[in-house]
């Protein structure tokens, strides 16, 4: 890609929030003295169940909403002024969509540059070009002539992903972004994603699907009402965390438990909300499906597996 | 028989009436668009009466009508937006409370003022009837609601289809609100005195509801709504010369017509295209 003016300063790019309090004018409290940092060039999964204050707090770095108390800085810059550059971008959940609105795949990705266009929102070769980018970047480009609904899960999703791409969006908010999609186009995503760290951007991504927050998160916000725990994933996706958070909202299978009885005598549990599993080891350390890349944590076991051979 | 087909473009009130309820029909029809896709049909309805106290005191006090439809338009929706934010009534118990109390307060005020305005002209309308003055009013409001949208549709568009997105790129969400409110009254005003209070929404709404059976994409939505405005609002008012009945009426039937004809043969979303879809799929898998 080619460096836009905004890339520069991707280094010091930030999502600081502070003490933020979120109030409705019913007077419910949805989100109650939060505050983390994101730095430039990472992935956060957001986690809590329901109406643990996910979507709210998206609204709130969005600028949809304003903190009764606290404040939320981009790049260093109030939410407004982050907002009139267009640095924060939203991937929608399939349902907030009217998928029978007569727009086509090119309409959608396009409406992703109005922030950077002139008053007739006309738009000139240099923005042309950044769609049509956006759209072989996630594999879309074939179908820019479809209406929007004539899409599947997955292909509806790359769409608005494309979307925040042409925008040029150096925040990324997604929510819920694998729902309905298949197996194969997650694991692309994902990729995309890795790319789109690598280029300095910060990810935000509200799930409340557990099990694949390890495959491709690197940082975890754990929410419910107040932050729970904030920081590296292996720091804060720990079984006592998690409990916490969730409540009696999670499924348990532990192996020393089960049925099973050729578990070799290691006490493995199971935590499951939907689809994967989250697998927790001995001393209830987060386990990994992969060790690809993760030789520093298969090391650190085979040393307390030394330590204590029990 | 050809003589009298000819008739009435030898009457110049005629052409005159033609010619607007063809504008007319047409800016309402392009407006109707955002109306159908915003899912402000409700809305329109509500804006149409709601302007009619706006009117009357605008006559009262010489002033441009549109100005007072505005402003009563605005009134009744803010008031809408109030009383929805703070109490936990369904939004279309609120449009009906605060709709009819406006229509009611303006014709309380007309039958005040029996000589100043025509209560029947405000609720049927009366293009045969139409003065100079309001002539140019209403060409002037016409016009002027053609340039704000030629200069603000993708906006209104990216609105209508995802207000969070707009306003996560910074673009006035509230304004455009107020602006796509504003246009609707402004319209409701002009098009009174072709269709009368009563049928103005059905140009608000129709010409757009049947556009959008027959296409997915938003440009020639745009295009077949308005064409379908303007031809309904001149054959509509030339119909109506021979029926010696209300422009308004003849205008709304014809545009039911062609929703209609939409609704059954729509090559897509059409009735008869379901089902013949719905034989080939049984005859592919028997």
């Amino acid at each position: 890609m080619t460096p836009s003016p905004e890339r520069t300063h991707a280094d010091h790019l930030t999502v600081e929030v502070k003490g933020v309090t979120v109030a409705y004018r019913n007077g419910h409290i949805a989100v109650e003295g939060a505050g983390f940092a994101l730095e430039a060039g990472s992935i956060w999964a957001l986690v809590g169940v329901n109406g643990s204050g996910k979507s709210t707090l998206f609204k709130t770095i969005m600028g949809l909403l304003r903190p009764v108390t606290g404040t939320v800085r981009i790049g260093g810059l109030p939410v407004g002024v982050a907002r009139r550059k267009s640095l924060v971008a939203y991937v929608p959940q399939a349902e907030e969509v009217d998928w029978s609105f007569p727009v086509s795949v090119w309409d959608v990705v396009m409406m992703g540059r109005y922030g950077r266009m002139n008053f007739l929102r006309i738009p000139k070769a240099h923005d042309k070009a950044l769609v049509e980018e956006s759209l072989r970047r996630v594999g879309m480009w074939e179908f820019r002539q479809r209406q929007i609904g004539e899409l599947s899960g997955g292909q509806r999703k790359r769409v608005f992903l494309a979307r925040a791409l042409a925008q040029e969006g150096q925040v990324i908010l997604l929510d819920e972004p694998f729902t309905g999609v298949d197996v194969k186009t997650e694991w692309a995503m994902i990729e995309l994603f890795r790319a789109l760290r690598a280029e300095g951007r910060i990810l935000l991504v509200s799930t409340h699907n557990l099990g694949s927050v390890p495959e491709f998160c690197d940082h975890a916000i754990i929410l419910n009402r107040r932050i729970i725990a904030a920081g590296p994933i292996e720091e804060v996706f720990t079984e006592s965390i998690l409990q916490e958070a969730f409540g009696g909202k999670l499924r348990h299978f532990r192996f020393n438990e089960s049925t099973i009885q050729k578990h070799d005598g290691k006490a493995v549990t199971v935590l499951t909300d939907d689809e994967r599993p989250l697998i927790f080891g001995k001393g209830g350390h987060l386990e990994f499906s992969q060790r690809t890349g993760r030789e520093e944590i298969v090391q650190r076991r085979r040393q307390e597996e030394e330590e204590d051979p029990s | 028989m050809i003589e009298s087909l000819r008739v009435p473009f030898e009457y110049g009130y005629m052409l005159k009436a033609m010619g607007v309820s063809a504008l007319i029909g047409g800016v309402c029809a392009l407006l109707s668009c955002f109306v159908t896709l915003k899912g402000w049909s409700l809305m329109g309805d509500a804006l149409s009466h709601a302007v009619v106290p706006g009117v009357v005191i605008a006559h009262l006090l010489g002033l441009p009508l549109a100005g007072g439809a505005f402003i009563s338009g605005l009134l009744a929706s803010v008031g809408m937006g109030f009383i929805r934010t703070r109490t936990p009534l369904k939004e279309d118990a609120v449009i009906g409370v605060v709709f009819t109390t406006f229509f009611a307060l303006g014709l309380f005020l007309i039958s005040l003022n029996p000589s100043g305005v025509n209560l029947r002209t405000i609720i049927f309308g009366n293009m045969l009837g139409i003065s100079d003055d309001d002539l140019r009013q209403v060409i002037a409001i016409a016009v002027g609601c053609v340039v704000v949208l030629a200069l603000k549709w993708r906006d209104l568009v990216l609105f209508c289809f995802d207000p969070g997105q707009a306003q996560a790129l910074g673009l006035p969400v509230r304004f455009l609100h107020f602006l796509l409110l504003g246009l609707l009254s402004a319209m409701a005003v002009a098009a009174m005195q072709t269709a009368g209070a009563l049928l103005v929404v059905a140009m608000l709404i129709t010409p757009g509801a049947t556009a959008y059976l027959l296409t997915d994409r938003f440009a020639p939505m745009l295009g077949l709504a308005a064409v379908f405005g303007a031809g309904s609002g001149f054959l509509g008012a030339y119909a109506s010369y021979f029926f010696n009945g209300s422009t308004g009426g003849c205008i709304v039937v014809l545009q039911t017509v062609c929703f209609l004809c939409a609704l059954l043969f729509a090559p897509k979303h059409g009735m008869l295209a379901g089902r013949a879809r719905r034989r080939l799929a049984a005859t592919l898998t028997s």
